[in-house]
C-alpha cells in the first residue's frame, strides 16, 4: 500500500471519498448537527418566537420533579418489562413450532409474518374495534364463555396489555430472525443431547437457547430501543379509544388515554415540544433518551458482535 | 453452491426416525399442526373480521354482529366521497417512491464503500452507522424540525424526501451484510479487464446485488408506506400534503360514527401491502432475515 505512488493512493482516496459522500454529509447534516443542536437547546429556555436563552441546567432539575415525565417512564418501563420478553417468548414458541412442521411450514410462515406489514396506525384501528368494550367482537365472544370481557383499550389497567396484544399480532419479523437462528442449530448437538437421554424440552432448554442466545440478545437490544421510541400505536389507540377530535396537530390532546395509562415517553416529548413548544426542556427530554439508547446500543455491539460483521 | 452442500445436517435435514417411533410421531403430528391451525386463525382473524365489518351499515357496525346482514361494497366507494382518499394515496406514493429511489441512489454506493473497499475508518465509521440507526428519531426531532422551518418547508413531504438523498443508516447497513456475500474473485476480475470502482459496482455488483437491493428497496418503501410519526410531525398543519396514516388516524375523529367506512379505509390502506408482499415475499423474508431489524 505505502509502496504506490502519492497519485495513484490520491486517486483512490478520491474515488472512496465519491462513495461514501452522500452518506457522510448525511451523518453530519441529519444526525450529527441536530444532536450537537439538541444538547445546546437543552442548556437553553427556546419557546420558536424568541432566541434561546442560556439557563444552565435548569431544564435537566426540572426532569426531576415533572409528574408526566415520571408517568411516562413508568408507562415506558412497563412496556420494556413486559413487551420486549412477551414478544420474544412468543416469537421463539412460533420459529420453533414452524421448525417442527413437516409440512405447510412456508404457508404458516406467511401467515405468522404478514400481519407484521400492517401499517401501525391501520392495525391499531383494528384492535380498538375488535377490542371495543362491550359489543366488540373479543368481548362478544368472551360472553359466549361467560366471560366478561375488560374494558380494554378504554381502561387503564388494560390498555397496556391491550398494546401489547397488538404487538403480538405483529410478531412476525421476529419470528423470521429466530427462525433463521433456529434452523442453524447443528443436528449433532440434539444428537449428543438425545444420547444423553434428554427429552424434547431439555434438548429445547440446554441445546436451542444456549446456542440462538446471541439472537436473543440482540433481540432483546433492538426490542427495548424500539419501545423507548413506541409512538404510533399509543398516540392512535389513545385517539380512536377516546372518541376525542384528534385531526392533525391536536392529536397530542388524546396522548396517554384513558387516564395516562398509554403515556410513553416519546408522547411527553412531542408534546413538550410541538404542543407547549418548550422546546428547551424537550431536548433535554431527548438527550436523556439519546444517553438510555446510546447505553443500549453500546451493550449491544460489545456483546452480539457477530451482527456486525467483520469487527470481532 | 458448494458451501451449501458442504453445510452441517440442520434441524430441516434430521435424520429419518426409527418405525418404532412412527405411531407416536403421528399424534405429535397431528398435535403440531393442530396448533399450527388455531394460531393461523388467531392471525388471521382480525383481517376477516375487518372486511366483514367494512362490508357492513354504519348501524350495524356498531352492534356486535359479525355477520353481515346485508352486504355493502358500495362502502367502498363512499370511502372515497367522504375523503380526499386519492390525494393521500398521491402523497403516499410520492414518499415513498421517491424517498425510495433516493435512498437506493446514495446508499448502495456508500454500502458497496464499506463492503468492498479498504480505508482508513472504514470500521469507525460502519459503528457510526449502527449507532445511527439504533437511535431513537424523536432523539434529533426538535432540532430537524427547527431546520426544515426555517427553510419554510414545514407543511410539505421535502423534510421526509430530501434527507433519503443523503442516504439512510438502516438501509446501507442491510446492503453491507448482503454486499460482504458477494466473492471479492468478481471484483478483481472486472479490475483486470480495465474496470474502475464505478464500473465495477455498475456493471458487475449491481446485478449481483440485485436481490438485496430489491430488500433495501422494500423496507424503504413499505417504511414510508407505514409511517405516522414523520408525516404527523411535518405535515400535521397542511392537509394537502397528509397520507395515509395521518389521513387515517384523522378520519375516524371526523366520521367516528361510521365505524363501517373507518374500517374500509383501514382495509384499504393494508390492501396494497398485502399485495405487494405476495409477489415480493422472498425478497421480504430474506431481507428481515439478514438483518435482523425491521424498517
Amino acid at each position: 500500500m505505502s509502496a504506490k505512488p502519492l497519485a495513484i493512493r490520491a486517486r483512490q482516496h478520491a474515488t472512496t471519498l465519491s462513495f461514501l459522500a452522500p452518506a457522510l454529509i448525511g451523518i453530519v447534516v441529519f444526525f450529527g448537527y441536530p444532536l450537537v443542536s439538541a444538547v445546546y437547546f437543552s442548556f437553553t429556555r427556546f419557546d420558536l418566537l424568541s432566541a434561546p436563552q442560556w439557563v444552565g441546567l435548569a431544564n435537566y432539575r426540572r426532569l426531576a420533579d415533572d409528574p408526566f415525565l415520571l408517568q411516562s417512564v413508568r408507562n415506558t418501563l412497563w412496556m420494556v418489562a413486559v413487551f420486549v420478553p412477551v414478544r420474544i417468548v412468543s416469537a421463539i414458541g412460533l420459529a420453533v413450532l414452524l421448525t417442527q412442521l413437516k409440512r405447510g411450514a412456508g404457508f404458516f410462515r406467511t401467515i405468522f409474518f404478514l400481519p407484521a406489514l400492517a401499517p401501525p396506525v391501520a392495525a391499531t384501528i383494528a384492535f380498538v374495534y375488535l377490542l371495543k368494550p362491550g359489543t366488540g367482537p373479543v368481548d362478544t365472544m368472551l360472553a359466549h364463555l361467560g366471560i366478561d370481557g375488560p374494558l380494554w383499550f378504554n381502561s387503564p389497567e388494560w390498555a397496556k396489555p391491550s398494546l401489547v396484544l397488538l404487538g403480538l399480532w405483529g410478531i412476525g419479523d421476529l419470528m423470521v430472525i429466530f427462525l433463521a437462528g433456529v434452523l442453524g442449530v447443528p443436528t449433532s448437538l440434539y444428537e449428543a443431547a438425545a444420547l444423553d437421554g434428554a427429552n424434547a424440552w431439555h434438548r429445547f432448554r440446554y441445546v436451542t437457547i444456549p446456542t440462538i442466545r446471541p439472537v436473543i440478545l440482540f433481540a432483546a437490544v433492538t426490542g427495548v430501543i424500539y419501545t423507548l421510541q413506541y409512538f404510533d400505536q399509543a398516540a392512535v389507540a389513545g385517539s380512536i379509544a377516546s372518541g376525542q377530535a384528534t385531526t392533525g396537530g391536536g392529536i397530542s390532546q388524546s396522548f396517554g388515554f384513558p387516564e395516562g395509562s398509554t403515556f410513553t415517553y416519546p408522547l411527553w416529548l412531542y408534546t413538550v415540544g410541538f404542543r407547549y413548544h418548550a422546546l428547551g426542556y424537550a431536548n433535554a427530554l431527548a438527550v436523556a433518551l439519546f444517553l438510555v439508547a446510546f447505553a443500549v446500543t453500546v451493550i449491544l455491539l460489545r456483546r452480539a458482535k457477530a451482527f456486525s460483521g467483520e469487527e470481532s | 453452491m458448494t458451501a451449501v452442500l458442504d453445510a452441517p445436517p440442520t434441524v430441516v435435514n434430521r435424520p429419518p426416525s426409527t418405525r418404532k417411533a412412527r405411531r407416536e410421531n403421528r399424534l405429535v403430528w397431528i398435535a403440531r399442526h393442530s396448533i399450527a391451525i388455531a394460531l393461523a386463525i388467531m392471525f388471521l382473524t382480525p383481517v376477516v373480521y375487518l372486511v366483514l365489518i367494512s362490508l357492513m351499515t354504519s348501524n350495524q357496525a356498531l352492534t356486535s354482529d359479525y355477520w353481515p346482514n346485508s352486504w355493502h361494497p358500495e362502502n367502498y366507494v363512499r370511502v372515497f366521497q367522504v375523503t380526499p382518499l386519492p390525494r393521500y394515496l398521491l402523497n403516499t406514493l410520492l414518499y415513498a417512491v421517491t424517498a425510495t429511489a433516493l435512498m437506493l441512489l446514495s446508499s448502495v454506493p456508500a454500502a458497496y464503500a464499506l463492503a468492498k473497499l479498504r480505508f482508513r475508518g472504514r470500521n469507525a465509521l460502519f459503528l457510526v452507522i449502527i449507532c445511527v440507526m439504533m437511535l431513537p428519531p424523536q432523539v434529533v426531532t426538535v432540532p430537524l424540525y427547527l431546520m426544515w422551518a426555517r427553510y419554510g418547508l414545514t407543511g410539505s413531504l421535502w423534510p421526509l424526501v430530501v434527507p433519503m438523498l443523503f442516504g439512510d443508516a438502516f438501509a446501507i447497513f442491510l446492503l453491507r451484510q448482503f454486499l460482504l456475500t458477494i466473492p471479492q474473485e468478481y471484483l478483481d476480475a472486472a479490475k483486470v479487464d480495465g474496470c474502475g470502482e464505478w464500473g465495477t459496482l455498475i456493471r458487475v455488483v449491481l446485478p449481483m446485488a440485485r436481490p438485496g437491493i430489491a430488500a433495501a428497496g422494500l423496507f424503504q418503501f413499505f417504511y414510508c408506506w407505514n409511517d405516522y410519526y414523520g408525516p404527523l410531525l411535518y405535515t400535521s398543519e397542511n392537509e394537502q400534503a397528509w397520507t395515509l396514516s395521518l389521513g387515517l388516524a384523522s378520519f375516524h375523529s371526523v366520521h367516528h360514527v361510521d365505524w363501517n367506512l373507518v374500517i374500509a379505509a383501514t382495509v384499504l390502506t393494508m390492501a396494497p401491502i398485502v399485495v405487494v408482499f405476495f409477489f415480493a415475499q422472498r425478497a421480504f423474508v430474506q431481507g428481515v432475515t439478514l438483518t435482523g431489524v425491521k424498517g
